[in-house]
């Protein structure tokens, strides 16, 4: 496959209108992974699906034993993504998230 | 291709063809407006028409399809490359007012309608518009390699629902943007999951990829715009696990005028729009949205209308008003509503001719969505189809005489729904105080009327989770 541009060279072979959304996406280093849970802010998202509660409240006992300092979050509802301002919170005051699901 | 319109030089303009009689009828005149000045003059079919004047060879019809030409003779006065006004036909009152003169075309007729223009001959427009205006598609053009199948190439790209695609080419995509008044950078829908802003011209590259005419394209653009709105959720609708997808019903004149299938075998194979609406909705969640099977779509079983599951109410057949209307619609307005529905399933009663039972029928089969033991979390859509729907209005029942009639035959005894009850550990939580509980929501019933005039049958499409927390059903005005 080659590419054009936006038709701005004479194309001679079979030429096709890209129907996707012509994304680029950036590439990001994942963090390093946290050497300990001592003092280490981490949040915990609830995503609001049934027993997600059960499995969260387990969850921040392990980790409070282990010296993590636990911070819940919960999204609004399972069916949408975590609104920009839950996640922008979580980013600014947690090291580490742990999204739980359930059923 | 052209990145922009050529400029006309300034004084007068003429656009003539030899193959039009008024055009040889005005020669003389032409022949006096250079005589008297700055006149440049365009001939679509010969060069050398009119004869002994100068004449600008537009064969190409290059200046004729950017200045929008849509007639011969065309006078046209141009001032700094600006257009100051133009007059069509031959007319003498109106050419002597741009030419600012008098005594034109003495012993001529006063007034001769003009021919067509070349450039907007059907035979050539497509074409004309193709090698003039593409440039003005912004999609990335992707060239595929001499020994590529063009079929091939779509599958191997990632493109296609697991079908062939028809390959979008630049001609294709242009006939595909008649269908609409819509400019094609203007933006639609911001499309989930990757919430890329979608163009009209991104929905024409799916729409022509789907096989939809250029008449459906509006339908196909209100149904991307009902579905990437808050409301209806498209992106919880792809990312769950659940069977459902978006289920397009449409209302109001566009169905007849693009030949929607309304009657037998509604939901099934073998009507163009029916097949072809839904499936670029999918593809534009697809290819511009980013959502694929695997990817966000969790779907544990999906469904057969994952493709397309697009379909017309029977709005004259019908003894009730229309869906759209019961959403809020305009009487006789063209909409769009979006259901996210898990695939169709039949109700027989070949034996109910009274209404209550027929509607007892109903509640019975309605209650089995989902799951018998779980209410309130699912809307669905009731399909009645003409037989059945005879025995509602002979008996003189409204539409919303039978929803009431459903919901209440549809209030369930807490007892027989709560988790353990008859040996299910499913069902809803022990301790709910209500000693019933209703199926369905106020509205959470949608009522059509559609399908073949034999069949003692009608059909329920089960929703996905509804309300503020999931998916409500969405209508939108189709707008051309």
């Amino acid at each position: 496959m080659t590419s054009t541009g936006n038709g701005a060279e004479a194309a001679t072979g079979f030429v096709v209108l890209d129907p996707t959304g012509e994304r680029s996406l950036p590439i990001r280093e994942r963090l390093p992974r946290p050497k300990t849970l001592e003092g280490l802010d981490l949040a915990l998202l609830d995503i609001s699906k049934a027993r997600g509660d059960i499995f969260i409240d387990r969850l921040a006992e392990l980790f409070g034993e282990r010296g993590a300092r636990v911070k819940r979050f919960s999204k609004p509802t399972f069916t949408k993504p975590a609104p920009p301002d839950v996640r922008r919170q979580i980013a600014e005051e947690c090291a580490a998230v742990v999204e739980a699901l359930a059923d | 291709m052209s990145d922009s319109p050529p400029v006309l030089p300034s004084g007068l303009v003429a656009f003539v063809k030899r193959d039009c009689p008024t055009c040889e009828t005005v020669a003389p005149v032409l022949g006096q407006l250079a005589e008297a000045g700055a006149l440049t003059i365009y001939s679509q079919d010969d060069p050398e028409f009119p004869k002994g004047l100068a004449v600008e060879d537009d064969t190409e019809l290059e200046f004729s399809w950017h200045h929008a030409i849509e007639t011969v003779p065309t006078l046209i006065r141009v001032e700094a490359g600006k257009e100051e006004a133009r007059t069509v036909g031959w007319d003498r009152e109106a050419w002597e007012g741009l030419a600012a003169t008098q005594n034109l075309g003495s012993g001529l007729p006063d007034f001769r309608p003009g021919c067509g223009s070349l450039s907007v001959d059907p035979q050539n427009a497509l074409d004309l518009a193709v090698r003039f205006g593409s440039a003005s598609l912004k999609a990335r053009r992707v060239e595929y390699a001499a020994l590529e199948d063009e079929m091939e190439a779509a599958f191997e790209r990632g493109w296609t629902d697991g079908l062939p695609v028809v390959p979008p080419t630049e001609r294709r995509v242009f006939a595909m943007l008649q269908g609409t008044s819509r400019a094609p950078d203007e933006v639609v829908a911001v499309v989930p999951p990757d919430l890329v802003e979608c163009s009209v011209e991104k929905v024409a590259i799916n729409a022509v990829m789907a096989g939809c005419r250029p008449e459906y394209l509006p339908v196909v653009l209100a149904a991307v715009e009902a579905a990437c709105t808050e409301r209806f959720n498209m992106h919880g609708l792809l990312a769950t696990t659940m069977p459902a997808g978006p289920v397009i019903i449409v209302n109001g004149p566009i169905r007849r005028a693009i030949g929607m299938n309304s009657g037998g075998n509604v939901f099934g194979q073998g009507n163009r729009a029916n097949a072809t609406i839904g499936r670029a909705l999918q593809l534009v969640v697809r290819n511009v949205g980013g959502g694929r099977p695997g990817e966000v779509d969790r779907a544990a079983f999906g469904n057969p209308g994952k493709l397309s599951f697009c379909f017309a109410e029977d709005e004259e057949g019908s003894p009730w008003g229309p869906l759209s209307e019961d959403l809020g619609a305009e009487p006789g307005a063209s909409t769009v509503t979006l259901f996210p529905g898990e695939g169709p399933r039949v109700i027989v009663d070949q034996l109910s001719r009274e209404p209550d039972s027929l509607a007892r029928s109903y509640a019975a089969n309605l209650r089995s969505l989902i799951h018998p033991k779980l209410v309130l979390g699912f809307d669905c859509v009731l399909a009645v189809g003409p037989e059945h729907a005879r025995v509602f209005s002979q008996a003189g029942w409204s539409k919303k005489q039978l929803q009431e009639r459903l919901h209440e035959l549809l209030i369930i005894p807490t007892e027989e729904l709560v988790q353990g009850a008859g040996g299910i550990t499913e069902g809803v939580p022990v301790g709910v105080s209500a000693p019933a509980l209703p199926k369905f929501r106020p509205g959470g019933i949608l009522v059509v009327y559609c399908g073949g005039d034999a069949g003692l049958f009608s059909t329920m499409i089960g929703g996905w989770v509804t309300g503020e927390v999931g998916s409500l059903p969405t209508l939108r005005e189709i707008r051309p």
